[in-house]
């Protein structure tokens, strides 16, 4: 079946800044829509606002899968309705493994948490995700590129209807952005996963090829088209899409990447 | 049960009045009950003496710093009474004491003490042959020597008065080169309305030596008062791993106090675990006495209701090139508190000093607080030195995480408090004493409010 994930007239804010003024998006299931926009033009609140991070305010618009309203639930009810996002900062959770984590999340989706072992080990082959990686706590001690490696395995457990990729490529080494780019690739086709990936650079859409291109600067979507869109903005820059005035550059969203034990006198 | 003798004031505003000198009028601690106490009769003297150094000084108050934020003040002795003498054998062992046997599995030997008397002691034969010692001080021949070196001075009025009271010394001694592979475990239950019990354990490792030591204090769901000593000597070249844990019921006052001396090339690994207790108090004191020794001290605490847990620790450096490392972690909820104080001293000539000190706490209500007070007192340049402390709520980015993978709300926040645990339990040093630790934090959480709705 079909499902279809419809963002539209989507605004959103920070505290004290609109960041996305009105955005509409349709992505069909199997199909990969990029969404590239410079520093600041609204990517990661887009990527927040879609999953509903509680510091991002969303001041209208709608957001659908398959008719059911996603904005106003919570985290984890949109998860389960299909809506899985890969961070781009993926956080340490110390003392959790991700198989405990997997496993509570297969059983809230009504699955077999029995399985979690089998599927984990499955992915992490697939995505050459170190073995020795899935006992630690999630993303503990991981490097950048580990963490997306581990993103991109959670993914093919879960198997979400649609999957949000916030710069997966950001850390990543050519290997890492290969495996994880086919990974993703192969779950467009295996169960028809749609996906929205949002990328600064065009590199990531020369191993995850897109349907669709969308320009994203100052909070809109400004173009969109095929392919030939990422060529032409890989010669072109941003400039010419309004991107490099100051006006639409709103500061990007400092990622709290804060350990909340962090030595505070450190 | 005495006139005046009730369940013990929960009202933290009222706090008993006392004067100078009123501790000579205490109705139940007396120096006639203390050397009526049974033993064998060269037990009678240091009783004494102690209760004399009970008397001479005055009970701690929360003017002091080191029982600050404390609440020592509402302690009233007048409402307990020393635990009846007689050993009452405890057939079938309390579920608690149980779960602890069955979870460390095949062990050394085993010491069980019900209401302060040694109900039963059990050594494995080969250890006895070679000298290991496992049972209450009073049948040891030496056991007035060991018990007068019990070398640090009493910190305060407690300390001396549960010398006074100790029913029944437990002596663990390992001899010079002898390595005990299973742990020895030392378990005490209190199950006597309003009664006041002293568990002393002595660890005597001698040089070369290995043993591990798992003690647990455990109650009946009546008030108490318990005041435990534990005093570990290891001698140069030992390795001690020992654990505390502790469950009491939560209407009872626990003030416990750990004392350690670590020789040359030594290694002390204690773990200190408290879920029970109203107010429950441990003060652990480790000094590094020789030249390359190590301590390893790691606690966890998990307070609800109104209980309060109160740590105060002392990593007290020594000889030089000693190392000292601290993580004591713990949560609260409801309307707990917890109390975290520790000080890192580097005395003159302990150069080559590595010490460190972490104090983490999750504060899971709204009601609930925590304090942590970490300091350094530094004598010596040459030295490595840290100290961290961090107090708050469950991290709302870890939660975000977890939730975006489908993880319900409530059950990410268990996840996370869950995992701050593991991250410490995982490191304790008896093996199969985590597992006893992972269900007592899971049954607290098991009734915490964590937002499971949206």
């Amino acid at each position: 079946m079909t499902s279809v994930l419809r963002i539209s007239g989507l605004r959103a804010s920070i505290p004290g800044k609109e960041i996305l003024r009105s955005i509409d998006l349709e992505v069909r299931s199997g199909e990969v829509h990029a969404v590239m926009g410079p520093n600041g033009s609204g990517k990661s609140t887009l990527s927040h606002a879609l999953m509903g991070r509680s510091d991002y305010e969303v001041q209208g618009g709608s957001v659908t899968i398959d008719g059911q309203e996603l904005l106003g639930l919570p985290t984890w009810r949109r998860a389960q309705a299909g809506l899985f996002l890969a961070m781009q900062y993926p956080i340490e959770v110390p003392g959790v493994s991700l198989e405990d984590a997997l496993g509570e999340a297969l059983a809230a989706l009504g699955r077999d948490r029995g399985e979690v072992h089998e599927l984990v080990a499955a992915e992490a082959r697939g995505i050459g995700f170190d073995e020795r990686f899935l006992t630690r706590p999630l993303n503990v001690d991981l490097s950048g590129g580990e963490r997306k490696r581990n993103e991109t395995l959670q993914l093919g457990v879960l198997r979400p209807k649609f999957a949000v990729l916030d710069e997966i490529d950001s850390g990543l080494d050519i290997d890492a952005l290969r495996a994880v780019a086919r990974r993703i690739e192969a779950a467009t086709s295996e169960h028809d996963l749609g996906v929205l990936a949002i990328t600064h650079y065009s590199r990531l859409l020369h191993e995850l090829r897109p349907d669709v291109v969308h320009v994203l600067t100052g909070g809109r979507i400004v173009a969109t088209g095929g392919p030939e869109l990422a060529q032409e903005l890989e010669r072109t820059g941003y400039a010419a899409y309004g991107g490099d005035s100051e006006e639409d550059a709103p500061a990007p969203v400092e990622p709290r990447i804060a350990d909340p034990y962090a030595d505070p006198l450190a | 049960m005495g006139a005046g003798c009730g369940p013990p004031c929960r009202d933290r505003r009222k706090r008993p009045t006392r004067s100078t000198g009123a501790r000579s009028q205490l109705s139940q601690f007396t120096v006639e009950a203390a050397t009526a106490l049974p033993g064998p009769g060269w037990l009678r003297d240091p009783r004494r003496a102690a209760f004399e150094r009970f008397q001479a000084s005055e009970l701690p108050t929360e003017a002091e710093e080191v029982w600050r934020y404390s609440r020592i003040d509402e302690l009233d002795l007048e409402r307990y009474s020393p635990a009846p003498g007689d050993p009452v054998p405890l057939d079938p062992l309390p579920a608690p004491l149980q779960a602890l046997l069955d979870a460390v599995g095949p062990r050394a030997g085993l010491v069980v003490s019900r209401n302060g008397r040694v109900v039963h002691t059990e050594l494995d034969a080969k250890l006895s042959e070679r000298g290991v010692v496992v049972g209450s001080v009073t049948e040891v021949p030496d056991g007035a020597e060991l018990l007068a070196e019990a070398s640090e001075p009493a910190p305060d009025a407690y300390v001396e008065l549960a010398t006074a009271f100790a029913a029944d010394p437990v002596l663990v001694r390992v001899p010079p080169g002898v390595a005990v592979e299973r742990p020895i475990l030392v378990l005490h239950w209190a199950d006597v309305e309003a009664g006041a019990i002293f568990p002393r354990t002595a660890v005597r490792a001698s040089e070369a030596s290995q043993v591990s030591v798992v003690e647990q204090v455990c109650s009946s769901q009546v008030p108490g008062l318990v005041v435990p000593v534990a005093d570990l000597e290891v001698a140069d070249a030992a390795n001690v791993s020992y654990v505390a844990v502790q469950d009491v019921s939560p209407e009872t006052w626990y003030i416990g106090y750990q004392a350690s001396r670590v020789g040359q090339e030594a290694t002390l690994s204690s773990f200190t675990a408290a879920f029970g207790g109203e107010y429950a108090r441990v003060r652990t004191d480790s000094r590094l006495v020789g030249r390359g020794g190590t301590s390893n001290l790691l606690a966890a605490y998990f307070g609800d209701g109104e209980q309060m847990h109160d740590f105060r620790t002392m990593q007290d450096h020594v000889a030089p090139k000693t190392t000292s490392d601290l993580l004591f972690k713990g949560a609260v909820e409801d309307l707990a508190r917890s109390v975290y104080t520790g000080l890192i001293r580097v005395r003159k000539g302990a150069a080559g000093t590595n010490a460190f000190q972490t104090n983490r706490n999750l504060v899971l209500s709204e009601g609930a607080h925590a304090n942590s007070v970490p300091n350094l007192e530094i004598d010596e340049n040459d030295l490595s030195c840290s100290h961290a402390s961090a107090v708050g709520p469950i991290d709302e980015e870890q939660r975000y995480y977890l939730e975006s993978r489908g993880i319900p709300r409530g059950v990410a926040a268990r996840l996370i408090v869950l995992g701050f645990f593991e991250d410490i339990l995982s490191r304790t040093p008896v093996r199969g004493v985590e597992s006893v630790l992972r269900k007592a934090v899971a049954a607290k959480l098991a009734h915490t409010e964590l937002g499971d709705a949206p």
